[in-house]
């Protein structure tokens, strides 16, 4: 029942991560060097042929996003890692910060070669300033070496700096604007688009912004010559998947698995199991702002595909399994709870509808809810999900109306708990 | 350029809204698309002269293969497109918002100062908004009412962000702006301080561009009426020039009707004792500042000189460049001058106790009531001007006591101190102020009549205007400025010492006081621009065009001032700025 794999993970615990010398006997800059010897287009098309997809939660072309990046015109590109990681129970990318901070300053350096970048930023969660000092000495010593700076690897005008920006705690800073924003110094506030990041982003310069895990998996298949990557995976999601397990388990902790393992040996196998042997009340998908499950999900395969046609995503790779002691209503109160608190505020929907939202919860949870209130409670999670400035308003009910759909007994008037 | 020349070069896009097929340039947004055929989609926070925020959300449309709805305001229509305002979820979504917004909302409308004129309230009768299926949760919060010129209520706020972008993008001032989040989130002040003790100048761009009461003028409608039921007062009225402009626009007339007639007959009908025109001070205006001007130029003075009738502006140079304030005019504003003399020399000619004059002024302008409260601005404890009412009061005054003004006869203003002439029409306007010193002071200077009176090139819009002007051999450089944004511009190369003007007029609101902080709500910048074409109309038709050939001015220098800047002149006309330290200097 052990799905565990590495190849995303294959340089974990092997080289000393504060060491750049360390990280080069293992073979650590190859992929760089193999990477400026190659058209960037093609590293673009070698990411499309592994058919990689964001690993954000947006679950975008990640191959075509890079490819299209590159022929925005400019010489100035921006490439910011996206380490702000705020979604609940996600926390695989800080396992690929901590265990191997050099492939991902890799990473963003061939990200760099391919998209004509002059500048790199790392956008981490304030939450992970412990691993600040990791990051800055790779940056250090990666600059020492001559992989950044001017001239990077004796190419004429490949001239790229890293900057390491930290956030300030706010959830929706993991939106792409408003990561940008923070980036510039501005309050952390999605803004609309057009103008797309791609175009118009940091600074106004055309900016491809891509998860950890996402950039971390460029240099693996760079490598991959013998096409390990997609000996993984089953049918469209190819190769393997970085994942974080939390709630109610035996062994919350984040692990490589590849495509297709199912549920059940995520949730029995690598965690462990339920404490106490309870019994499943809900699984969450992707954090706060996805989808639940109850465990009639067990045996279906963990890929995009199969997991959208059970209604949930794979979305931040998150898995939160909530036991029988934690009701339905109590789950989604303290969900909504943290979209109350981390609403921008700025548009209308999401401000002022997480508000009625959590009132009308209250009210069911109190046993005072009437119909009326259930199905404003509803309309009002589709006009966010439906009109919302941006990402958070457009996921924030996510949970709510998939617990409606999978536990309608909750939402009965009079009913509760459930 | 002909008209396949002209598609050729913006190339159209075809789009359906709602099955109706519609054809619009490219770059075309779908709410102007939808309003070529006459579909008004609902909207708050768009606003036509800002940049689009896209945060109310109440645009939101439904576009055929788009998962989500889409904002009205901020999408452009590509070939093909079809758009749906009327659909089911459409109409849910903007419900829903005008619910939501309503329960966060203080509904006390009958006694809100906005009441009848306010956006949210005409979409929630538009949409038919009964009653609300939401709880209230709005935090009711006493009215900011610290200064003399501008009140807040943040339990009126929509949070929409107008009044943001008017600030920081239309004066580059940003006195207010967003803070905290969530349903937190309101729009306050730095440090949440008053907004005097802010950067703020008090110029009411704000409360012209917010949709609801939630930044409006302070009202002082009441101590008018006091005054007026008061038999024993003398109650005089002067009223600025951009006020005749601009105050049939809530009479059912077009943007830039001149209505100065009704609008006198209006005041007399009010029961105003005397009813005189600020033109008049505008001239006697002209006839110091000009003078001051040509001093300075010929006998060494500190320049650029820079015209001081904007009460936004001296405020802002004050606040934000005191130590350049030596280039301001000495020269009071034309309200100012008005009620220097209104209270010196109108006495003594009226025969009436000046103790039992009240001088009122009708101004389009939120900053004048700041103005008029300057210690400055008076003597023996007495003010020269006692009340200031913005047009948006005068036109509430008009309505409480019931007069069709479009109905109105027309009369003229009172005599000695309501005569003005063309050139102090055009102060109303960006470039008009100067245009008229120009007129007066190229006579003084050369002695010869000045054939051309239009100085075209300090006339439009444009947001920093440059001309030169022979004064009898000497060239002088020119600039005219309207908006502070504009205005920091120049104040950056005086400070840099790069300035290469002699002579700077700067006016705080956009198109000058037409677009005052204190006009009609709607006030937009296509409706300036026709209120600034009518005072150029009202310069044109009059037979004297030039300050110093007013007749009432003529009398008043012989009998009263002597010449300009005379030591009385100095004493009732001139004043002194003072640098006001900011609160918090980072």
């Amino acid at each position: 029942m052990n799905n565990k794999v590495s190849f995303l993970t294959q340089n974990f615990g092997k080289y000393d991560t504060s060491s750049i010398d360390s990280y080069m006997k293992i073979g650590g800059f190859s992929a760089l060097r193999k990477a400026v010897k190659m058209e960037g287009e093609d590293i673009a098309t070698l990411i499309a042929e592994n058919k990689v997809r964001g690993r954000g939660g947006a679950e975008y072309d990640m191959g075509r996003k890079w490819s299209q990046a590159r022929k925005v015109p400019g010489n100035n590109h921006i490439i910011i890692c996206n380490a702000d990681e705020g979604e609940t129970t996600t926390f695989k990318d800080r396992e690929l910060i901590k265990n191997d901070p050099f492939n991902l300053i890799e990473a963003m350096i061939i990200a760099a070669y391919v998209m004509r970048a002059t500048d790199g930023y790392i956008y981490m969660r304030a939450e992970y300033a412990c691993f600040r000092p990791l990051l800055l000495n790779a940056i250090r010593q990666a600059h020492k070496y001559g992989f950044l700076g001017k001239n990077i690897l004796g190419i004429e005008g490949f001239d790229y700096e890293i900057h390491l920006y930290s956030g300030a705690g706010a959830y929706v800073c993991g939106e792409g604007t408003a990561l940008i924003r923070s980036i510039e110094g501005k309050a952390g506030r999605p803004r609309m688009k057009p103008p797309f990041v791609k175009v118009s982003g940091a600074f106004a310069r055309p900016t491809c912004l891509q998860n950890v895990e996402s950039l971390s998996l460029v240099p693996h298949l760079l490598l991959d010559d013998e096409k390990v990557y997609q000996s993984y995976g089953v049918g469209d999601s190819v190769g393997t998947k970085m994942i974080s397990v939390g709630g109610n388990v035996r062994h919350p902790g984040a692990f490589e698995i590849p495509f297709g393992t199912t549920v059940r040996d995520i949730i029995y196998g690598l965690a462990g199991g339920i404490q106490g042997d309870r019994k499943i009340r809900l699984i969450q998908f992707g954090g706060a702002s996805g989808k639940i499950a109850t465990d009639d999900i067990l045996d279906t395969p963990y890929t995009y595909q199969d997991l959208r046609a059970h209604g949930v995503m794979v979305g931040s790779g998150a898995l939160c399994v909530v036991d029988e002691r934690t009701s339905v209503i109590d789950f989604l109160r303290i969900n909504q709870d943290f979209f109350s608190e981390e609403s921008c505020g700025q548009c209308t929907p999401c401000r002022e509808g997480n508000l009625h939202i959590k009132i009308i919860l209250d009210k069911i949870k109190a046993g005072t809810a009437t119909k009326e209130d259930i199905a404003v409670m509803e309309k009002i999670a589709r006009v966010m999900s439906m009109s919302s400035l941006c990402g958070l308003g457009e996921t924030a009910q996510n949970t709510l109306r998939s617990a409606i759909e999978v536990f309608p007994e909750v939402f009965a008037v009079g009913g509760a708990e459930a | 350029m002909s008209e396949a020349a002209i598609e050729k070069e913006v190339p159209m896009v075809h789009l359906t809204i709602n099955n109706i097929p519609v054809e619009v340039p490219k770059g075309t947004k779908i709410m102007q698309a939808a309003l070529k055929l006459g579909i008004d989609i609902p909207h708050l926070c768009y606003h036509e002269d800002q940049k689009i925020k896209a945060h109310c959300r109440l645009c939101s449309v439904e576009v055929v293969g788009k998962r989500r709805l889409l904002a009205a305001c901020s999408t452009e229509c590509w070939e093909g497109m079809e758009v749906h305002t009327d659909t089911q979820i459409v109409r849910d979504t903007q419900v829903s918002i005008l619910q939501l917004m309503l329960a966060n909302h203080n509904k006390d409308c009958l006694s809100c100062p906005r009441n009848q004129n306010c956006d949210l309230q005409r979409l929630c009768s538009r949409f038919n908004i009964l009653k609300s299926p939401l709880p209230s949760v709005v935090k009711i919060t006493p009215r900011i009412e610290t200064n003399p010129s501008i009140v807040r209520d943040p339990s009126k706020c929509i949070r929409c962000g107008r009044c943001i972008r008017a600030c920081k993008d239309v004066q580059g001032i940003a006195a207010l702006t967003y803070a905290h989040r969530s349903s937190d989130i309101v729009v306050t002040t730095a440090y949440n301080k008053p907004m005097e003790a802010t950067d703020c100048i008090l110029c009411g761009q704000c409360s012209l561009v917010c949709p609801t009461g939630a930044i409006v003028e302070k009202d002082d409608t009441q101590k008018v009426l006091d005054a007026l039921q008061n038999p024993k007062k003398h109650v005089i009225v002067q009223v600025a020039p951009a006020v005749r402009v601009s105050i049939g626009d809530a009479f059912g007339l077009e943007p830039g009707a001149i209505s100065t007639g009704q609008m006198v007959t209006a005041l007399k009908l009010l029961g105003f004792d005397k009813v005189f025109d600020t033109n008049f001070g505008a001239d006697l205006t002209i006839m110091e500042e000009s003078a001051e001007f040509v001093q300075r130029l010929t006998k060494g003075g500190v320049l650029p000189m820079m015209t001081s009738c904007s009460p936004g502006w001296v405020n802002y140079m004050e606040k934000h460049y005191g130590d350049l304030r030596d280039h301001l005019s000495s020269a009071k504003s034309p309200m100012s001058m008005f009620g220097a003399i209104a209270k010196t020399y109108y006495p003594e000619h009226a025969g009436v106790d000046v103790h039992d004059i009240v001088t009122v002024a009708i101004m389009p302008c939120t900053a004048k009531k700041f103005e008029a409260a300057r210690p400055e601005m008076g003597r023996d404890g007495m003010r020269d001007v006692d009340v200031v009412l913005t047009t948006r009061e005068l036109i509430k005054l008009i309505k409480y006591v019931g007069l069709e003004f479009q109905q109105l006869p027309e009369s003229d203003f009172d005599s000695p101190l309501g005569f003005g002439t063309g050139a102090g029409a055009i102060f109303g306007a960006s470039g008009g102020v100067m245009e008229a010193a120009l007129r007066t002071a190229y006579e003084k200077v050369t002695g010869k009549t000045l054939e051309k009176l239009d100085f075209d090139d300090v006339r439009g819009f444009e947001g920093i205007k440059e001309t030169t002007v022979d004064l009898g051999g000497k060239t002088v450089r020119i600039a005219v400025a309207h908006t502070l944004r504009n205005a920091r511009l120049i104040m950056e190369q005086i400070k840099q010492g790069t300035c290469k003007y002699d002579f700077i007029e700067i006016m705080a609101c956009p198109g000058g006081c037409i677009g005052g902080g204190g006009q009609p709500i709607g006030t937009t910048n296509a409706v300036r621009k026709k209120r600034m074409a009518a005072l150029y109309q009202i310069d044109k038709s009059l037979p004297l065009r030039k300050s110093h050939e007013n007749p009432e001015i003529i009398t008043l220098y012989k009998d009263f001032l002597g010449e300009p800047l005379s030591e009385k002149a100095h004493e009732l006309l001139h004043t002194t700025y003072h640098k006001v330290d900011r609160p918090y200097e980072f």
